[in-house]
């Protein structure tokens, strides 16, 4: 999967919980998802919930806690699909 | 952690303590029941002159029983576990049948999944007549803070 097909999926998941329409539709690796979304704790953990189900990934407590931007999510999703291929 | 364990955890009392008996708990869910006093203050205001239990009254009661217990018993029989507070995230209830002063309910809580400190249930509150009078979804953060 390229990085543009799995930015978008990652976006479609983040549009249910996003506040923040503005934010949402200027979405870079940099946006972080509490300060710039306003996604609560409780939402971002639905976030990740939908993540494994969309890319058939495990998320450890590790990879939860570093999971605060776009571009965090994005590298652990890579990371876990590379290692699933490896499997 | 046993009943009465989780009982004396709760961090509410008089007039906010809406649990007052566990019939079961595992970690798969939680049965439990309440009886509504009917000297509670709210219902001298809602309505006026004919007391009815303020669906708010109903979800915090489904929540305290269903999420708050349940987050508890959970948190305190993890591996190395102490037992959290729970904060209330998210709640989505379908209200069936009033619920009159002195009426005694059942909750019964199923756990739909509890990951990332966060708790998700399948809650129903039954009266005695067994018709369920409200059910829903309630979510909450387990926490080591109780108003983080």
């Amino acid at each position: 999967m390229d990085k543009p097909e799995l930015t978008s999926r990652l976006k479609a998941i983040i549009t249910t919980y996003a506040q923040e329409t503005d934010a949402l539709a200027h979405l870079t690796e940099e946006t972080d998802f509490i300060k710039d979304l306003k996604i609560n704790s409780a939402n971002l953990v639905d976030i990740v919930l939908d993540v494994e189900e969309e890319f058939g990934i495990e998320i450890d407590n590790d990879s939860m806690s570093r999971m605060l931007t776009v571009g965090a999510a994005i590298e652990i999703i890579e990371a876990k699909l590379a290692a699933n291929d490896r499997e | 952690m046993n009943k009465a364990d989780i009982l004396a955890h709760l961090p509410y009392s008089k007039p906010f303590l809406f649990v007052d008996d566990l019939q079961e708990i595992d970690e798969n869910g939680v049965k439990g029941s309440y009886t509504f006093d009917a000297g509670l203050d709210f219902y001298k205001g809602h309505f006026k002159d004919n007391p009815v239990t303020p669906g708010v009254i109903l979800t915090e009661t489904m929540a305290q029983i269903g999420l708050v217990c349940l987050g508890i018993y959970l948190s305190g029989t993890a591996e190395g576990g102490m037992p959290g507070h729970v904060m209330l995230t998210s709640t989505a209830i379908d209200f069936m049948k009033p619920v009159f002063p002195g009426e005694k309910v059942t909750v019964v809580a199923e756990k739909v999944y509890f990951r990332f400190k966060k708790l998700n249930c399948n809650v129903q509150m039954l009266n005695e007549a067994g018709d369920v009078v409200c059910k829903g979804t309630i979510a909450g953060m387990v926490t080591n803070k109780m108003n983080a």
